[in-house]
């Protein structure tokens, strides 16, 4: 079982030289966040998740969590390793200065996220899914609420949970059931069942925060009756200290494929005590407005098992000995095959680093930089990226664990090797946060309608034309400009097929979604190239050359399958009869 | 009292050190950077001592290029006090150091000048012994266990037949062992309030401190590679074999 190193010299490579995190520096508010104190945080938080949060992943997925009459217990250490990274203030990182964060930049907290997601996917949850309740109450809750739970949740000394699916209303929540009733004092009886809540119920901390989704029997049908309340496990006192048990029962938890040691729970509201946050019937636009982080986060799973399995795949290919190679080596790396899949691996890993980092980069900006204009264009950026982040990069996540048992071969179908895990863990990452065919359906749906795919392939082509005398990088933008027009071409046709039958673009969209993702990867491996060309006398960039040259050559040629296939239409998909299937 | 504790940049423990390809040394270009793993050691009981009760200031000291101030703010973000950073490009042999060290004892005055028992650089393990020869204090190296009671450190050392316990009288140079304790780890906002802890900048012309050119490297290289060993069937044929190679 191979340990996992936070990829520090990548990471920072992506930081330094990709997205030029320097610039966050000069951003109101994040005056702190200077490059002596990036390489101080990803150094520290590299430290505390390599030595106590990763070591938990193996022996987590074999205890998993257990259930007993209303009380979770998740596996063996995870309360003491979750303690200490609250307690060293990992959970503030980029919460706001005024309720006790640190302030810094998303995209720093991205990069943290990466680690802990590699290190720990399943321990990663915990702490995850209160960042979503922290930004619903950060952005819509009112003072009052504000000033009983930000603080705490910032500390991680009480974790958050998002209620939001039920039995009945999964990707579409406009079935959500769950009912409110005014008690007339300011709070509202909250009752109904939730299923697959993350961190619903566990002993980590005094209390949980819930953020759950629910009708009062008043409101109009559909999305439009929606609204947010924040349910506390324990009732909290006027002097802030801890009241009653509120009702917000764990009634089970679910038997997973992966992600073990995530206690998933039905939640069962019995009359508990519920606050409204913001507007009645204005829950579900709440949601919203928290959905790009927390798909980023979901992205960050699939890149992080991404990166835990290519190091254990590489780390073996060099060290197991089996038969003779072509090139007269012994070690099963040399057999090209093997470095085929190796390849391929860090080629699509190294990618999504890249589109995640700047994503959030641009993330920051709409959120702080002082011109409205780039704040707007980075906006437009972010909801761009966003499906390529999530989607993309979980389906990434799930070819990269599945490559990675491959090389191991026989041993990597045995369990200790540590790499069957990352299977069934990553298999999620592509369902959950709305899968990855909601996703695909947003890029061509909503976002095609904003034009901000068009928009960005003049972007990646501008980038082409600037690089057109640069015979350097031919071997990458010369493949690139087919890419390109194809996609160009694939685009035009997914707006007119479109109005021809709504059933061919939502038919592609997946297979547009990947078409896109490998595009905009290549634009982000020309750039890496291009870093890497200027510093050839130091392993690491050679590594990095040598890597664009792999995705260029062997990775983006995907996109004429996917292309071919987008333009031959709906037909033959949805042809069948339903009973001749 | 006051703690002085050394604090050297060094090529990450997990790195796999290369040496450079015209022998002139190991390879840091782009390799990751770290703080010797047991001045980290020697940071942490300076701390718990402080902690404690027992020590009043603790200032880290490196002796380095620009970049070793990475190190500094590590002790500083760890807890220390202040930092002292004597700004050198030159490679810096344990006389030298040790000379530095005495020129910042003489200035600050601890009571205690805590170091790692050696760097795992070059693994030398002189500079604690220099010092102490040098400004003729008491020297406790290889601790595993401190405790200071007023103007005594009782310490307890690793030898080769295992423990013994020195009592030292202050001031003193310290050495620290691997088990001597297992450091914390740095808090996010201890980051953040390093940054705004005061790091003194000298040079070895202010503390007037020579170079000591004692040692002078030749050339640089990595051990030869392991050959495949052979069997023998007895003592007899194994001393053969070893006058053979003329190990013996």
């Amino acid at each position: 079982m191979p340990e996992y190193k936070a990829p520090q010299r990548d990471m920072m490579f992506v930081l330094d030289e990709i997205v030029n995190v320097a610039e966050l520096a000069e951003l109101p508010g994040f005056e702190d966040a200077t490059p002596d104190i990036v390489q101080g945080v990803i150094d520290e938080a590299a430290k505390i998740i390599e030595n106590t949060i990763a070591p938990l992943n193996e022996s987590g997925d074999e205890e998993g969590c257990s259930f007993d009459n209303g009380v979770v217990i998740p596996p063996k250490g995870f309360k003491e390793a979750y303690q200490l990274y609250a307690e060293s203030g990992w959970t503030g990182l980029d919460k706001s200065i005024d309720f006790g964060g640190q302030g810094l930049p998303y995209t720093l907290a991205t990069a943290v996220s990466e680690m802990l997601s590699g290190g720990n996917d399943a321990f990663s949850l915990y702490p995850g899914l209160t960042n979503g309740a922290y930004e619903a109450l950060l952005e819509h809750g009112d003072e009052a609420l504000q000033q009983r739970y930000l603080e705490k949740l910032t500390t991680g000394e009480w974790t958050g949970t998002m209620c939001l699916t039920e039995p009945q209303a999964g990707s579409d929540l406009s079935q959500v059931r769950t009912k409110a009733v005014d008690n007339g004092d300011g709070s509202y009886a909250i009752e109904g069942t939730k299923i697959f809540i993350t961190a619903g119920e566990h002993d980590f901390t005094d209390n949980i925060i819930h953020l759950v989704l629910a009708r009062l029997p008043d409101a109009p049908a559909g999305v439009k009756g929606i609204s947010l309340f924040v349910v506390p496990k324990f009732l909290i006192n006027s002097d802030g200290s801890l009241g009653e048990r509120n009702p917000a029962i764990c009634a089970s938890i679910e038997h997973k494929m992966g992600i073990n040691a995530s206690c998933t729970c039905v939640m069962s509201f019995e009359n508990a005590a519920g606050y409204l946050v913001g507007n009645l019937n204005e829950g579900l636009r709440y949601m919203f407005t928290m959905m790009n982080s927390a798909r980023l986060m979901v992205g960050l799973q699939g890149m992080g098992v991404a990166e835990r399995a290519t190091q254990g795949a590489i780390e073996y290919a060099k060290e197991r000995k089996q038969g003779k190679a072509i090139n007269g080596g012994t070690m099963i790396v040399d057999h090209p095959d093997v470095r085929r899949m190796i390849m391929t691996m860090k080629a699509l890993t190294e990618g999504c680093r890249m589109v995640a980092y700047d994503t959030a980069k641009q993330f920051d900006l709409s959120k702080v930089h002082p011109d409205e204009a780039v704040r707007v264009a980075a906006g437009k950026q972010v909801d761009l990226m966003i499906p390529i982040c999530k989607a993309f990069a979980t389906d990434v996540g799930c070819e990269v664990a599945s490559l990675g048992v491959q090389v191991l071969g026989g041993a990597g179908y045995i369990r200790e090797s540590g790499m069957e895990q990352h299977m069934r863990d990553a298999k999620i990452f592509c369902i959950y946060e709305g899968t990855n065919g909601i996703q695909s359906l947003d890029l061509v749906g909503r976002k095609m309608k904003m034009g901000l795919p068009q928009n960005f392939i003049n972007t990646m082509q501008e980038q082409l034309d600037a690089e057109s005398e640069n015979s350097d990088l031919a071997f990458i933008t010369e493949p690139m400009k087919m890419a390109l027009d194809l996609l160009s071409v694939t685009t035009e046709w997914m707006v007119e097929a479109a109005q021809e039958d709504p059933q061919n673009p939502a038919a592609a969209a997946v297979e547009y979604m990947t078409m896109y993702s490998l595009v905009v990867h290549g634009h982000y491996w020309i750039k890496a190239a291009k870093a890497a060309l200027a510093k050839q006398d130091d392993d690491f960039y050679k590594g990095k050359l040598v890597t664009a040259k792999f995705f260029a050559a062997r990775v983006l040629p995907r996109v004429y399958g996917l292309g071919g296939g987008i333009m031959s239409g709906a037909e033959s998909v949805m042809a069948s009869e339903i009973d001749w299937l | 009292m006051k703690i002085l504790v050394g604090v050297k940049r060094v090529v990450d423990y997990n790195v796999r050190i290369q040496v450079n390809p015209d022998g002139s040394g190991v390879a840091t270009n782009g390799v990751k950077m770290s703080m010797n793993p047991f001045d980290e050691i020697a940071v942490e009981e300076a701390l718990r001592l402080k902690e404690a009760g027992k020590a009043e200031e603790v200032i880290a000291v490196t002796i380095g290029p620009k970049a070793s101030q990475e190190q500094l703010r590590t002790a500083l973000a760890m807890g220390a006090d202040r930092a002292i950073h004597v700004e050198t490009d030159e490679e810096i042999q344990p006389l030298t150091g040790a000379r530095i060290l005495k020129a910042l004892t003489d200035k600050e005055s601890p009571k205690i000048v805590m170091l790692g028992k050696q760097a795992i650089d070059d693994d030398n393990n002189q500079t604690a012994q220099m010092l102490a020869a040098l400004s003729n204090w008491p020297q406790a190296t290889f601790a595993s266990k401190v405790e200071v009671e007023g103007d005594v450190a009782n310490v307890t050392r690793e030898v080769d037949a295992g423990l013994e316990t020195l009592a030292v009288d202050l001031p003193a140079v310290i050495s620290a062992d691997l088990r001597l304790n297992e450091p914390r780890y740095v808090k996010l906002p201890d980051i953040m309030k390093a940054k705004r802890k005061p790091i003194e900048t000298v040079t070895l012309a202010d503390l007037a401190v020579e170079q000591a050119a004692a040692v002078k490297v030749l050339k640089t290289s990595a051990p030869a590679q392991r050959e495949a060993g052979i069997k023998v069937e007895s003592v007899d044929e194994l001393v053969a074999a070893l006058k053979e190679k003329g190990l013996i």
